[in-house]
């Protein structure tokens, strides 16, 4: 099989610069020769292929839009391109980077201290340290101010008691990033692993992201040092500010897995005959492909001109749940287009659109869902809260 | 007394021994190499190729450029060099157009200090005005060590990199799969016809790489942002005409659609009467 060579119907490779296209096409190239070959694998067994951890970070992809402490330091178009191409392997994939970089190394990196910025971010960047992120709970999900749990200052640490749920990385992370009332007001802690009091627990039997660690996290009172704090933020803001950024890297990644299926249902469609020609000859199949050609163009100038906003100082948070929204939902429609055109064999894991389709199950959920998203910008256009 | 080969520059360091108020005495020695790859931009192998209406050339429209795969192993040998030797530099050199800037940076980006285009503005080239031009250049460099790939995949030639070591006056060393570098010499593996052969080879050298002596390493993303900052000098090609020119370039035939027979007797008479391959 050729190598990927993505989908660029309008010549937006045109609007990059060589830089980001280089990024890009490395990393494109790191997904095809390590981590391809082994997904379906682990897939299958429901494993994170956590043996790439250190490739991850020599490749510098992790935290790789930070400035400093050992990070890349690349444009926002170049680091949502890198994710693209890691989502274009898996959601898994492109969801251990996130974590690592926009959940855990971005709220330490604005919001630590010199000393948490020097003690953490170094080895995050090359993977020595895994972080997880914990905001989300049981009960509140698109709701996280109601959070239940809390911390209390007892003098000379922080006691913390409450559980977090949904945690991508919980049970391989180092550092737990998790956010809890004090006093009322949301803070950010930083929890290392082995902290008396602190227990992880797998989600087991997931039909979506199986290639990637999803946990439990449990704080029963649980000594936190008083320097392991946040100190230069409070309230929901804090946490918001972190997903933003990972809703931008979501917006690039879900065009990566759009270009996966479509790539792959195109060559069936040449290859697949049918009544004595190829299945392409036939009016519905085109449709099929030309709505996902059409719908992924599209996307990728949505998530283009989202890193131009942030790159300029201009970017709105409603500008990316505008871009998270839609190319979730363009992926997740290029899916069962994908798979529809693939019949039968669609189905079986010899083809990666199942994969994909099941873990954008999740991508469409995670990270704000669908329909908040979809308030989100109805506020911002009408002026009126629709969420509560 | 040390003899000290030309082509290195030998930097002594003088220590004292701890404890000591003896006389000092030579403790380590360093040196700078320059190391030098011969790189090409050609079309990736699985280009779909159109012929350009002059019938002698390739139509760019719709092909993807990339770096040579064999010249990515001589940027990884050279790499590896640097990181034996310390102190040295790697600088990558190609013969071609401006685009040619885009596989230099790829190079700079995998660790390669400086890059020099000779800019020929795209004109057509042979290997015998490649070697005269980019041997022009290295004359004037302190180059010792040189790699380039075995072979450009576009041409096929495999002329260059023995062209380049005549035209330097320097010894070459073909295709190798194993490479151990020493001071002042080299021990590199061939695979030849049914055996493995063994070459001994006094620095400075040109060497040509084969498949199967590294890994070339990605290209990371500091090295990318680093990349933008190095050097890349470009020079104007010396005015050196080709001693071959292309007649003419077309494509195989397309594949005729194969038939399917009913019986053995009609497969027979259609390999004995069509094919005639028996």
């Amino acid at each position: 099989m050729s190598r990927f060579k993505g989908a660029d119907f309008y010549q937006i490779d045109d609007l990059f610069s060589e830089e980001e296209r280089m990024a890009r096409d490395s990393v494109r190239d790191w997904v095809d020769a390590e981590f391809i070959p082994i997904i379906e694998e682990h897939n299958r067994n429901a494993t994170f292929p956590s043996e790439l951890i250190p490739q991850l970070g020599e490749m510098g992809v992790l935290g790789a839009s930070l400035q400093g402490y050992g990070c890349a330091g690349m444009s926002p178009v170049a680091y949502g391109l890198i994710l693209q191409e890691l989502e274009r392997g898996d959601s898994g994939l492109r969801s251990f980077v996130s974590v690592q970089g926009s959940l855990c190394m971005y709220p330490i990196h604005a919001y630590g201290s010199e000393e948490q910025k020097e003690r953490y971010l170094p080895k995050m960047a090359t993977g020595e340290l895994i972080g997880c992120f914990g905001l989300t709970e049981a009960d509140f999900g698109s709701n996280p101010g109601g959070m239940l749990t809390r911390a209390e200052d007892k003098g000379d640490h922080y006691l913390l008691n409450g559980s977090k749920y949904w945690i991508t990385n919980g049970c391989i992370a180092d550092v737990a990033i998790v956010w809890a009332k004090l006093d009322g007001e949301i803070r950010g802690f930083l929890v290392d692993k082995g902290t008396p009091g602190y227990s992880t627990n797998t989600i087991k039997n997931k039909f979506s992201l199986r290639a990637s660690v999803t946990s439990e996290l449990i704080f029963a009172d649980c000594k936190i040092p008083k320097e392991n704090i946040l100190g230069e933020i409070s309230g929901l803001k804090g946490p918001l500010s972190c997903l933003s950024q990972a809703r931008f890297g979501i917006a690039f990644g879900t065009v990566g897995s759009a270009m996966a299926v479509y790539d792959e249902a195109l060559r069936y469609s040449q290859t697949r005959i049918q009544f004595d020609r190829p299945i392409a000859r036939f009016q519905l199949v085109q449709e099929k492909l030309i709505w996902m050609v059409s719908e992924i163009t599209k996307g990728q100038l949505l998530a283009w001109r989202l890193g131009r906003l942030k790159e300029s100082g201009k970017l709105h948070h409603s500008h990316i749940s505008m871009a998270k929204r839609n190319n979730c939902w363009m992926a997740l429609e290029c899916c069962r287009k994908a798979r529809d055109l693939l019949g039968a064999n669609g189905i079986t894991d010899e083809y990666q659109v199942m994969r994909h389709m099941c873990n954008l199950e999740s991508v469409i959920t995670y990270e704000g869902t669908h329909d908040v998203h979809g308030l989100i910008i109805g506020r911002e256009i009408t002026g009126e809260n629709a969420i509560l | 007394m040390i003899e000290i080969p030309a082509f290195l520059h030998w930097f002594a360091l003088l220590a004292q021994g701890p404890g000591r108020a003896a006389a000092p005495t030579l403790q380590l020695v360093i040196k700078v190499m320059d190391i030098v790859v011969c790189v090409k931009r050609v079309a990736a192998t699985d280009s779909q190729i159109k012929i350009a209406a002059d019938g002698k050339s390739l139509d760019p429209a719709g092909i993807e450029f990339v770096l040579n795969p064999y010249d990515e192993i001589a940027v990884e040998a050279a790499l590896a060099a640097k990181e034996q030797f310390g102190d040295s530099t790697v600088t990558v050199v190609t013969l071609g157009s401006a685009d040619a800037q885009k596989e230099l940076r790829t190079c700079l980006a995998m660790g390669a200090d400086k890059a020099v285009l000779i800019n020929d503005g795209g004109r057509s080239q042979d290997a015998f005005s490649t070697a005269e031009t980019v041997a022009d250049y290295l004359k004037g460099t302190a180059a010792s060590l040189i790699f380039c790939g075995k072979q450009a995949v576009d041409g096929d030639e495999s002329q260059f990199p023995p062209r380049l070591a005549e035209l330097l006056g320097m010894p070459c060393v073909t295709e190798i799969t194993s490479l151990t570098l020493e001071d002042g010499s080299l021990v590199a593996e061939r695979d030849i016809e049914g055996a493995r052969e063994v070459v001994n080879c006094s620095l400075p050298a040109v060497i040509s790489t084969n498949k199967g002596l590294n890994e070339p390493r990605y290209a990371n993303l500091k090295g990318i942002m680093a990349a933008k900052k190095k050097p890349l000098e470009e020079i104007e090609a010396a005015a050196i005409d080709p001693a071959t020119s292309i007649e003419s370039l077309s494509l195989p035939p397309a594949r005729s659609e194969g038939k399917i027979v009913e019986t053995v007797d009609q497969l027979v008479d259609a390999l004995k009467n069509e094919a005639k391959v028996l």
